[in-house]
């Protein structure tokens, strides 16, 4: 198999639009946590969130008027207008603009979501039952399929190559840059586009997980507090959005055309719990098989990862679920090991979290520099894992996991390599 | 301009993301205006929404510039 290396990076977040503000507000311990506006939430047992930040487009600020025409985003919900906006950010970071046909057809694109156009599925339901079908906009089903985020950003770009999508939950992201990786290893492609987009903020999607008793409801009086991984006081995950997308290339093409490469994606491990459609299974036996499998494909042992990406939601089970899982995979070598779940700052991305939490590991090899875990006051269980509470710390960072654990008992977990 | 042909322009302007003073009589909304298939089905149900009428699918068929829009609509709404 080739090696496959990352030369791109794209980023919306509900910290910043774009890579370096949302990496430098994460290290600066910032939260994206607020009250939510757009919508009522009176009756909801939780009124917080992680929106991406609208304005004009200064200062970090997300202006879709930058990214898509007022007349297609009519069309589409915003899971597609993020990974549009992050997927052109990659592209032009990667210097990658293919020309050529042949450069056309050995691109290709993989982006995943966990739930796509959930807010556009709920209007136009409405719009059925009260006013019938003939008021139902042709644009209905093709701006809510998951797989149209790949379809417009191959459209956008003259993309030719593999288009394809993952819907794996709140794995799809870290699924759908490991699957990306594979097909350039296996020559599919020579360069992808690849990762998570995801709008659920919004009425049925914030009443669907509270259902599911999956979000904070302490913490509305108080948001920024209320997505605090590890620590004792968590009471469930605040909903982020955004989209991440990397540009993954064959090594030898990144090489011959002079590329900026950011890391190698080594490892890349896949598991399913086999347990329970929304809670992880106890003894955390798929997580650690995942991250056993990425790091075996690495070819490295897991005392040769310095920092971890967790995928810690500050739900109360499976934040210790992940470490006991971690601390078993890592054994003696625990001690030397970072570990912080950036969800405390951003949220859960849901089917977009894998794909930014990717990049913020890439950005910490990149700048040898772990970002924190905001709010762990009172760690619920001692660990030798340094869980790099309030701080971020500079550290020497070779290796990297990143671990997504998604409903439904799939995990996926992606190492990323410095580069030499 | 008649009300009826400023409010179809407006609609046009509006769903195509076109300037308004390309939106003429003979502007053709597939060939000369931008729009596919599916814009079209939008438009239609767009000015169903305006004036208040149906336009059955085998009319929608016959609509295939501003003009003709203006005119059909011109129509049902006086009839």
């Amino acid at each position: 198999m080739r090696r496959v290396v990352v030369t791109g990076l794209g980023m919306v977040s509900p910290l910043a639009c774009g890579v370096e503000p949302g990496w430098s507000r994460l290290l600066a311990g910032q939260s994206g946590a607020r009250r939510i506006e757009g919508f009522d939430v009176s009756d909801l047992a939780c009124k917080i969130a992680m929106p991406v930040p609208r304005g004009g487009g200064d200062n970090g600020s997300f202006n879709p008027d930058q990214w898509m025409e007022p007349k297609e985003r009519r069309k589409i919900d915003d899971f597609i207008l993020y990974a549009v906006a992050a997927a052109a950010q990659a592209l032009a970071d990667a210097c990658w603009k293919p020309s050529t046909y042949e450069e056309q057809i050995k691109t290709g694109v993989l982006i995943g979501s966990g739930i796509g156009g959930l807010g556009g599925i709920a209007e136009t339901a409405i719009v059925l039952k009260e006013r019938g079908p003939r008021r139902v906009s042709p644009f209905f089903i093709p701006g809510r399929l998951i797989n149209l985020a790949a379809g417009y950003v191959s459209i956008q770009h003259g993309l030719k190559g593999p288009n394809h999508s993952v819907v794996t939950a709140c794995s799809s992201g870290t699924h759908a840059i490991g699957d990306a990786g594979r097909l350039v290893a296996l020559e599919d492609a020579d360069v992808m586009v690849a990762g998570g987009a995801e709008s659920a903020i919004n009425r049925i999607g914030i009443a669907g997980f509270a259902a599911c008793r999956a979000l904070s409801t302490n913490f509305n009086d108080l948001p920024k507090q209320a997505s605090r991984p590890y620590d004792r006081d968590r009471d469930g995950f605040v909903m982020g959005e955004g989209a991440g997308c990397v540009v993954l290339e064959a090594y030898e093409h990144a090489k011959a055309r002079g590329a900026k490469i950011y890391a190698e994606l080594a490892g890349y491990g896949m598991s399913g719990d086999a347990y329970h459609i929304t809670a992880p299974q106890e003894s955390g036996d798929g997580a650690c098989r995942a991250m056993a499998a990425a790091i075996k494909r690495a070819g490295i042992s897991p005392g040769d990862i310095d920092y971890i990406n967790a995928h810690g939601t500050s739900t109360p089970l499976g934040d210790e679920i992940e470490i006991r899982a971690v601390e078993r995979i890592a054994g003696n070598s625990g001690r030397s090991l970072s570990m912080s779940s950036t969800k405390s700052a951003i949220g859960h991305l849901l089917g977009a979290a894998g794909a930014v939490e990717a990049i913020f590991s890439i950005l910490a090899i990149r700048d040898q520099i772990v970002p924190p875990t905001l709010n762990l006051d009172h760690p619920s269980v001692a660990t030798e894992i340094d869980l790099v509470p309030h701080k971020a710390r500079k550290r020497e960072v070779e290796f990297v996991l990143s671990n997504s654990f998604g409903f439904g008992g799939t995990n996926a977990c992606l190492v990323f390599k410095r580069p030499q | 301009m008649s009300d009826v042909a400023e409010r179809v322009k407006k609609i046009v302007v509006e769903h195509l993301g076109v300037d308004a003073d390309k939106v003429i009589d003979s502007a053709n909304f597939m060939e000369d205006l931008g729009a596919d298939s599916l814009d079209t089905v939008e438009l239609v149900m767009a000015f169903e929404e305006e004036f208040g009428v149906e336009i059955p699918d085998d009319a929608a068929e016959t609509i295939v510039t501003v003009g003709e829009a203006i005119k059909f609509l011109e129509k049902a709404s006086t009839a």
